[in-house]
């Protein structure tokens, strides 16, 4: 049956089955593909995209208990050409190695700024994103850039 | 447009000088005698000299051109899968020319045979070998734009200059590259001569500098293998069996087939593949199949097995007449290389040729194999190098490349075919799990011999290395592991008469090179040896090893992490220092780091200092990226992350299991110095692991007493 909910600030409409994880959905469905499979089981977090704004993993959410909400993927997260400050403090700091996790990296820092606009390390510590090529250490740096300090 | 021909012409006379055959003669005489001589290998020529080499008959045919749009491209015969190559070779290539950074593109080249050797992603290579040849290639270019803007403005060409991707005139007046390609790409030769940069002047090459891609990554616009629209490619995934290489004995496929948006179901050497309209359809259709799984050669195999027929390869040594021996023995695990990006490739066969698409560090060989399987000619084949998710020596080989091609052979449709996570960790390759035997004797204050016996199961090198190897002439030291690890280990110290050996154990698990081969435990126990040398003397760690070092760019490293780290500082009980140093792929690293082991389950490293030299960095930015993710691999099999085989079945499925580092596992600050230009580029990408992990190792041996003897640490 269809699902309409809103995407990047676009509404749209999907005739899939309700139970399909939001993650194929996206890639396979609608082509938008910043979120990243890694694991499927929503551990490595690589797919880390926004429900209502808050972060959430697509690939354990069915598209069912997506409807009639907002969800932001990493494509959404820019305004136009003007990047996020959290997209900007990324290219700055050069977080990235391989690149595969860092959409989920990103929105899962913007999501903890929600939260801690003024992290500490501690608050950062609880990221659980897998990095595999190992940038913790710029993806901190990064972080507190983006915080203003 | 100045094209290949240009290149080709201008690079001829630099791939006629390659000194393979005085080498290889050279070569053949140290190694008579492995034992005794193998250490000494690697200071006549190392894996990075080999692998330069065998890419040095080619350099010829590597593509820098200039388009009318005033872009200059790069076509790059290496994987990207995160070590930053296409910045740094932008950053080569934009220095020579004169071009904008942002004017050049580096696009990734196809699979193309006619590379032969010069097409493999490894060995911390790519720089090595390329910088000398894009410097040409580039300079050459740079010379001919030259000679077609003075042809155009009838101005000696001597008196005209290039920057940001344009010739000047004296006057002021501009042509872009662009509007000059297609009269530069007339020019027979050139009124200036094609002479790459004194390294004095460099502005670009050494310059920190952020991804070229960093803006596509950010905004999720960088393509991965999955990410590509090619049209009508159906998504594939694979059962596969509980144990390693098991076998289908009986398939009931019925109720596979009849779930929603089934496509296909075929049985490939690997498994069982399920074609359908959607991954969580195919995925759910997988989970319906009803297989009778026959064991794999190694079901009879779990992790006491193995290590009681390392142990039985590496066995004591004869009793030291009249002095102290220091002797003990380690245990490292099997380590998969779980990339983020999972293996995965798109396949598009028909009756008369097959495309495919996959990060490949092999393409050509990868192209050639597929090619065999599916009975056409290699030709035929094309195979697209995309960006890649990660490695780790992971994408050497091409596994999914080969069952891609079946099933969309089998199936006559375009397929995307995706490896899950738990496919990953339970079947993808692993560092080959090791046992080494070590001692050390001394006798009134002075070291007298240093002896350390590795043995390992097997390495896989079969995905091309061994015909490369071959073709430098290097077969002399035995099959591909016996090589790797004689054409990568180095006597860092004075530690008297000195021997290293490796006895490779034939067991059936699939295994891999992992970022630094075998260097990343050799090193560590070697690391952890001098540390207990010094211990068994009361000497300091660092001290000791200062007074034994071989060479001066090892003692700079040592000193600049000494002091930065302030070595000796006072700390809690629990917590200590480690130093570890390592030197391969003509480069030198030190690492100082801080571990915090009070809780014994899960250690943090709390700090770490790096210096490292590798010559010449190209990008200090992406140099430090690559100390810190270094670090991090390093930190993670050493204290807490490898895998269990029960069975013949690796027992982790996903980084629940597999006990990756996360962000609260890593150092808030890591501090990465990186040394004066001290000659041309050598190696990065594997360069830290070694020197990390020891740096830990020792660290734990520090704050908690005992050195570790099993890694990882952490059970």
């Amino acid at each position: 049956m269809p699902y309409s909910f809103e995407l990047n600030g676009e509404t749209v409409t999907v005739d899939v089955p309700g139970d399909a994880p939001l993650l194929w959905v996206l890639r396979d469905t609608l082509g938008v593909t910043g979120p990243k499979y890694g694991c499927g089981v929503g551990v490595c977090r690589a797919c880390t995209s926004h429900l209502d704004g808050g972060a959430f993993q697509p690939c354990t959410v069915p598209v069912a208990d997506c409807a009639g909400r907002r969800v932001t993927t990493i494509e959404g997260l820019a305004d136009g050409d003007t990047l996020h400050p959290v997209q900007q403090a990324w290219i700055d700091e050069d977080v990235a190695q391989c690149g595969y996790c860092q959409p989920g990296q990103i929105m899962a820092a913007v999501a903890l700024l929600a939260d801690h606009p003024h992290p500490t390390d501690a608050d950062i510590d609880a990221i659980e994103n897998v990095c595999r090529c190992g940038t913790y250490v710029r993806i901190r740096r990064a972080i507190h850039r983006a915080a203003g300090g | 447009m100045a094209g290949q021909g240009i290149t080709r012409r201008q690079l001829l006379g630099y791939a006629l000088g390659a000194p393979t055959l005085a080498v290889a003669v050279r070569l053949a005489g140290a190694v008579a005698e492995p034992e005794a001589a193998g250490a000494q290998v690697a200071e006549i020529l190392d894996f990075s000299d080999a692998l330069t080499l065998a890419a040095l008959p080619t350099q010829h045919l590597l593509v820098v051109e200039v388009t009318a749009a005033n872009r200059v491209v790069v076509r790059l015969p290496r994987a990207e899968v995160g070590q930053g190559i296409t910045t740094a070779v932008a950053q080569i290539v934009a220095e020579e020319v004169d071009a904008r950074l942002d004017d050049v593109d580096v696009v990734l080249e196809d699979a193309r045979p006619a590379l032969v050797f010069n097409q493999l992603t490894g060995g911390s290579n790519s720089v090595h070998a390329l910088y000398g040849p894009l410097r040409l290639a580039a300079s050459g270019i740079r010379a001919r734009l030259v000679t077609a803007a003075a042809q155009w403005w009838r101005a000696p060409a001597g008196t005209l200059v290039t920057r940001a991707t344009a010739v000047v005139h004296p006057d002021g007046r501009t042509a872009t590259f662009g509007e000059l390609s297609a009269a530069a790409a007339a020019v027979g030769l050139p009124a200036v001569a094609p002479v790459p940069k004194d390294p004095d002047d460099f502005a670009v090459v050494g310059r920190p500098t952020t991804r070229i891609d960093a803006r596509d990554i950010v905004t999720g616009r960088a393509r991965y293998t999955q990410d590509l629209a090619v049209p009508g490619a159906l998504p594939c995934v694979v059962a596969r069996p509980p144990t390693l290489g098991g076998g289908v004995r009986s398939l009931d496929a019925a109720g596979a087939r009849a779930w929603p948006g089934v496509v296909a179901v075929t049985r490939i050497p690997t498994g069982v593949a399920v074609v359908a309209q959607t991954f969580d359809q195919a995925l759910a259709a997988r989970d319906a199949l009803v297989v009778d799984w026959g064991p794999g050669p190694s079901a009879s195999l779990s992790d006491a097995d193995v290590r009681s027929r390392l142990a039985a390869a590496t066995p004591p040594f004869l009793p030291p007449p009249g002095s102290v021996s220091v002797e003990r023995s380690f245990d490292f695990a099997f380590v998969p290389h779980a990339p983020m990006e999972v293996l995965n490739c798109v396949a598009d066969v028909r009756a008369d040729r097959a495309e495919l698409w996959l990060a490949s560090k092999s393409p050509i060989v990868a192209a050639q194999t597929v090619a065999l399987t599916l009975g056409l000619p290699v030709d035929r084949v094309t195979v697209h190098v995309v960006r890649g998710g990660g490695s780790f020596g992971r994408r050497l080989f091409f596994d999914p490349a080969v069952e891609a091609a079946l099933v969309s052979q089998a199936v006559g449709r375009p397929i995307r075919l995706l490896w899950t996570r738990a496919d990953d960790m339970r079947h993808g390759r692993l560092r080959p799990a090791s046992r080494h035997r070590a001692r050390a004797t001394h006798l009134l204050g002075q070291v007298l011999s240093y002896e350390h016996r590795m043995a390992s199961v097997a390495l896989d090198g079969s995905h091309g290395l061994g015909e490369l190897l071959s073709a430098v002439g290097v077969e002399a030291l035995g099959g591909v592991g016996p090589a790797m690890f004689h054409l990568g280990q180095l006597d860092l110290y004075n530690l008297g008469a000195q021997a290293r050996s490796l006895r490779e154990v034939d067991l059936a698990f699939p295994t891999g090179s992992w970022r630094s081969v075998f260097s990343g435990q050799v090193r560590t126990v070697d690391e952890v040896m001098v540390d207990e040398v010094a211990r068994s003397l009361r000497r300091d760690p660092v001290a000791f090893r200062r007074a034994r070092l071989r060479s001066s760019r090892l003692r700079a490293v040592l000193d600049r992490v000494a002091a930065a780290g302030s070595w000796g500082r006072s700390l809690p009980a629990g917590t200590a220092q480690g130093v570890g140093l390592h030197e391969e792929y003509k480069s030198v690293v030190a690492f100082l780091v801080e571990l915090d082991a009070r809780d014994r389950a899960r250690p943090r490293v709390t700090r770490a200092v790096a210096a490292v030299d590798v010559g010449r960095a190209i990008n200090p930015l992406g140099l430090e990226a690559q100390m810190q993710g270094a670090l991090t691999d390093a930190l993670s099999v050493i204290l807490r992350a490898g895998v269990h085989i029960d069975g013949g079945a690796v027992r982790e499925s996903s980084y629940t299991d597999f006990r990756y580092a996360r962000m609260r596992d890593t150092p808030v600050e890591v501090e990465v110095h990186v040394m004066p230009p001290t000659g041309d580029p050598g190696g990065a990408g594997e360069l830290g692991v070694p020197a990390a992990g020891a740096a830990v190792a020792n660290a734990w041996a520090r704050a908690t007493g005992a050195p570790p003897l099993a890694f990882p640490i952490v059970p």
